[in-house]
């Protein structure tokens, strides 16, 4: 098979994750964590990018792992939290906002669902030593969700609710994810997608195009929609 | 007269069995995708989730947190009678929908598409969905709940006649290409396709088609179940497995259901429902009695009747007499 990795190798790291440990993995690596993540999406991002909010955590602090995530929990009657299972949404959506987002949060690495494009790894993740992990599956929640052994803060639970609040994490063996992108800006999906492009004319060979077509953004098929 | 109250009981256990518990069919058809799956990577990604469906059931949490919108179809039976009537029935949908949001927990999804309120609890306007269907001389009630993600790998298309079986193919080939990237739809799923209808009702047949069938289930009609197969072959020939990683793991199973439609086309819709195929259903008997189960057996012969009148004992026997 085209994208086979020699092997699948597995790294098991520490956050706040050093340079060192980035520089040392590669595409298609199964990673697990250990130490202390935070979650942020379109609700924070607005907030700090867009709004100019102060980032309610001190980047220093919460480790410099990124989730796009929103935990499948619930706050209790006494105002401990319960968290159920974990996994992330799409990430391509929050392209436009990391420019500024490593800016302010010196971030080194962001977990989420499906990656981004390498333009935006180049672009955005390489001029900051970041690289990009991808959930599996997706998604194991129940797996990430035993890998939270606290939750050690929610930000803005109130204004923003559960889904979109900004949670604090203590993780142990807090996996599994694949690494997505390098300190090179490749990308393991479009690695996946140049091999399945190669079989793409042949499928459709000979099935005839309907009688009425569709306005669209792209009518080429080895490209992606994201 | 079914209680409400028994009601609720039922549909706080359907939620959490739904969140928690893969379909015995699902599971069976992943795991022969597992065995059979050649690509390293997607390979590696299917293994993960049989662990996952494992952790889910050990330590009864959620399998996915993406616990997607639940919503509800009703069976009620022609001879079924419940406590309150069918208002009281979907306050207590909605109760139930709320406290299981809390109590399992589920991620509070719904929210108001412009205002993006969130109530925490998966309850708002128009949500959770609640369908309806009946059953001719049935004296029970049953409930299924689905808890399907909703935002990749559905889409619709107004297709015609003459674009024939090439034009169902290319639509279901451009719809799991486009999804299937980086594993947008979670893929392997199950694909639902609807055909013909208006176009409200081919969106929901083929959604109904994807959540309420088990995998191995064929279309009762020959020619329809054997489109079924070749739609599912031809979608685990894409070269594209889990995760859009190279490999053969994209369809468990293909499911069509039809409706009739205007004489001029051939509307099409394709969903998938995906590596965390959420559904749980219970049959609450008017005596008391409640089974629970995996197959939601939502398409009856008198749901896909084709016929003006449906004949019953009571219509047959009032003819004879």
């Amino acid at each position: 098979m085209g994208d086979k990795p020699d092997k699948l190798r597995t790294v098991r790291l520490t956050t706040p994750v050093s340079a060192e440990a980035i520089a040392g993995l590669r595409l298609g690596d199964v990673v697990y964590l250990d130490g202390r993540v935070y979650t942020g999406r379109e609700g924070v991002y607005q907030r700090v990018i867009d709004e100019g909010a102060d980032l309610p955590v001190d980047p220093a602090e919460v480790g410099n792992v990124n989730f796009h995530c929103s935990p499948a929990a619930a706050v209790q009657d006494d105002g401990s939290f319960k968290v159920g299972a974990v996994t992330a949404t799409a990430s391509f959506r929050f392209a436009k906002w990391l420019e500024r987002w490593f800016e302010v949060s010196g971030c080194k690495v962001i977990i989420g669902k499906g990656g981004m494009t390498s333009e935006a790894y180049r672009k955005y993740f390489v001029p900051n030593g970041a690289i990009y992990l991808t959930t599996v599956g997706y998604g194991t929640g129940a797996l990430l969700g035993r890998g939270v052994k606290n939750v050690a803060a929610a930000h803005w639970l109130e204004d923003l609710g559960i889904a979109q609040a900004l949670w604090v994490f203590d993780v142990e063996n807090f996996g599994p994810f694949l690494v997505e992108s390098d300190l090179q800006g490749n990308s393991l999906f479009e690695r996946a997608n140049a091999e399945v492009a190669k079989n793409l004319d042949a499928l459709y060979e000979g099935l005839k195009a309907p009688a009425l077509r569709r306005y669209g953004e792209t009518d080429e098929r080895k490209d992606e929609l994201i | 007269m079914i209680p409400t109250q028994t009601l609720q009981g039922v549909a706080e256990q359907l939620m959490a069995k739904a969140a928690i518990e893969i379909p015995d069919d699902y599971l069976t058809g992943i795991k022969a995708m597992a065995e059979q799956e050649e690509g390293d990577l997607s390979a590696f990604v299917l293994r993960a989730m049989l662990e996952n469906y494992e952790a889910a059931k050990e330590d009864r949490r959620a399998m996915c947190a993406d616990t997607g919108i639940p919503r509800w179809y009703v069976k009620y039976g022609n001879e079924a009678g419940i406590e309150g009537g069918p208002v009281a029935l979907e306050a207590t949908l909605r109760r139930a929908t709320a406290k299981a949001t809390h109590d399992v927990p589920l991620r509070p999804n719904r929210v108001h598409p412009l205002w993006r309120t969130d109530h925490n609890n998966n309850v708002g306007i128009n949500a959770p969905e609640i369908e309806y269907s009946f059953e001719p001389e049935a004296d029970w009630i049953e409930l299924t709940t689905v808890h399907k993600g909703g935002l990749f790998g559905t889409d619709y298309r107004m297709l015609f006649p003459g674009d024939g079986i090439d034009g169902i193919k290319r639509f279901t080939l451009d719809t799991l290409i486009a999804f299937g990237k980086r594993g947008l739809a979670c893929q392997p799923a199950i694909v639902g396709i609807g055909l013909g209808g208006s176009k409200d009702i081919c969106m929901t047949l083929g959604k109904q088609a994807a959540c309420l069938r088990t995998v191995g289930n064929r279309n009762p009609d020959p020619r329809v179940a054997e489109l079924e197969l070749e739609l599912k072959d031809l979608g685990n020939k894409i070269g594209m497995g889990a995760m859009g990683f190279v490999g053969s793991s994209m369809v468990v199973d293909c499911h069509i259901e039809v409706g009739y439609t205007h004489t001029g086309g051939m509307p099409m819709s394709v969903h998938a429902f995906c590596l965390s195929s959420r559904r749980a259903t219970a049959r609450v008997h008017a005596d008391g009695r409640i089974e629970y189960r995996h197959d939601p057996q939502w398409f009856t012969p008198y749901m896909r009747r084709e016929t003006v009148e449906w004949e019953t004992s009571r219509t047959s026997s009032a003819q004879s007499a």
